[in-house]
């Protein structure tokens, strides 16, 4: 029998549709209409054409802050995928210290960003701080408003705190879906444990593995909050990720049209990227038969 | 209600005119012929859908990299951009 097709459900979207619209929709044009023109204020606007993209595409202010996107968010990945497998592949499977360390694994993700950000500038104070006091007491020379090398540090660790849990949960709760069948043929043929892991447990990570590598990069590539309340984008401009630079352009100097170019180019890139993941993600399903 | 805010001009209410014509014709199209989606040379599953988002957004990169690189007229970018398009719905 033929299937019935009811194209009516569509009028069900409708609500989402238009929450969408006022969210994202409407916003995102009035960027458009931003980047091709000038403004000093009260609704008065010129035009520009494409002045501020070639303004923005050329400049090495803007390179910089994306090379340095670029280098953060590569790092805080190569860091936190790894030790996120390694933490959960440690944790027990079942009984009360496999609950006890969901707990404090989840913990670190339920702080609100700013607050993470200022643990870790309280954190690493030379003067009040646990770790920039004891650093201070073996002999070196702490200070992450002065040195960028402290700085980058100081932001790397604090992301690798805030999010790396997200990766452990998550390539946890893919280690829970094997079955036990497999470890089980893994034990019949004396295979090693790095053998288990590379053959049974990584594969079987691959969909969960992809979502936190995805969720991460995302992430990563916007981060704001805490760069902003510990460095304040400094010293110098050693922090400024592409979201501190461009809220410095938009609301700290008001160029509202090179913020707005600067803001469409970087949402092509995060546009680019999250289409390539989505249709690795999406192909891989269905490999996989899922 | 004043729209004043949202600072419209001429060429990019024609951009945006042209993106929802575009989209309206596509769903036209999806209801009018139905398709099944093919593998081309990217080695994924595509629909007439996917074709037209990687077209779009190829073309901006083409846009902006010829912005960026050059210093000569846009319009040769458009008109790269429209190869580029045939070459999406012929082999992707």
């Amino acid at each position: 029998m033929d299937k019935v097709q009811n194209n009516k459900a569509w009028f069900l979207v409708l609500p989402v549709l238009v929450l969408v619209a006022f969210s994202a929709v409407i916003p995102l044009m009035t960027v458009v209409n931003y980047s091709v023109q000038d403004t000093f204020g009260n609704n008065v606007f010129f035009w520009e054409g494409l002045g501020w993209f070639e303004q923005v595409l050329t400049d090495s202010r803007v390179h910089g802050a994306l090379g340095r996107q670029l280098a953060f968010s590569g790092i805080i990945l190569a860091i936190q995928i790894p030790l996120g497998i390694a933490i959960a592949v440690c944790m027990p499977k079942k009984g009360f210290w496999a609950s006890v360390c969901l707990v404090l694994m989840a913990l670190p993700l339920l702080i609100p960003w700013n607050v993470v950000g200022t643990i870790w500038q309280i954190m690493g104070r030379g003067d009040i701080g646990l770790v920039g006091y004891s650093l201070s007491a073996l002999g070196i020379d702490w200070n992450y408003a002065r040195d960028p090398l402290h700085a980058w540090i100081t932001v790397i660790v604090m992301d690798v705190w805030h999010w790396t849990s997200l990766v452990a949960l998550l390539a946890y709760a893919g280690l829970q879906s094997i079955p036990q069948a497999y470890y089980q043929a893994a034990k019949i043929d004396q295979a090693s444990r790095w053998s288990v892991f590379r053959y049974i447990e990584l594969p079987k990570m691959q969909g969960v593995l992809l979502i936190a590598i995805l969720l991460r990069f995302m992430d990563s590539f916007m981060i704001y909050t805490e760069p902003f309340v510990v460095t304040g984008g400094g010293p110098g401009s050693a922090t400024s990720f592409l979201s501190i630079d461009l809220v410095k352009m938009a609301l700290g100097q008001f160029d509202l049209g090179p913020a707005a170019a600067f803001s469409l180019m970087y949402f092509l890139v995060i546009l680019l990227v999250s289409w390539v993941f989505y249709t690795v993600m999406t192909n891989l399903d269905k490999a996989e038969g899922r | 209600m004043s729209f004043a805010w949202m600072a419209w001009t001429g060429p990019t209410a024609i951009f945006f005119g042209v993106i929802a014509c575009v989209l309206l014709l596509f769903t036209f199209l999806g209801i009018k012929y139905p398709e099944t989606p093919r593998r081309g040379i990217l080695m994924i599953e595509t629909t007439r859908g996917d074709r037209l988002f990687i077209t779009l957004l190829g073309s901006a990169f083409i846009n902006a990299g010829w912005l960026a690189t050059t210093g000569l007229p846009q319009y040769w970018a458009l008109g790269i951009c429209a190869f580029y398009a045939a070459a999406v719905f012929r082999w992707v």
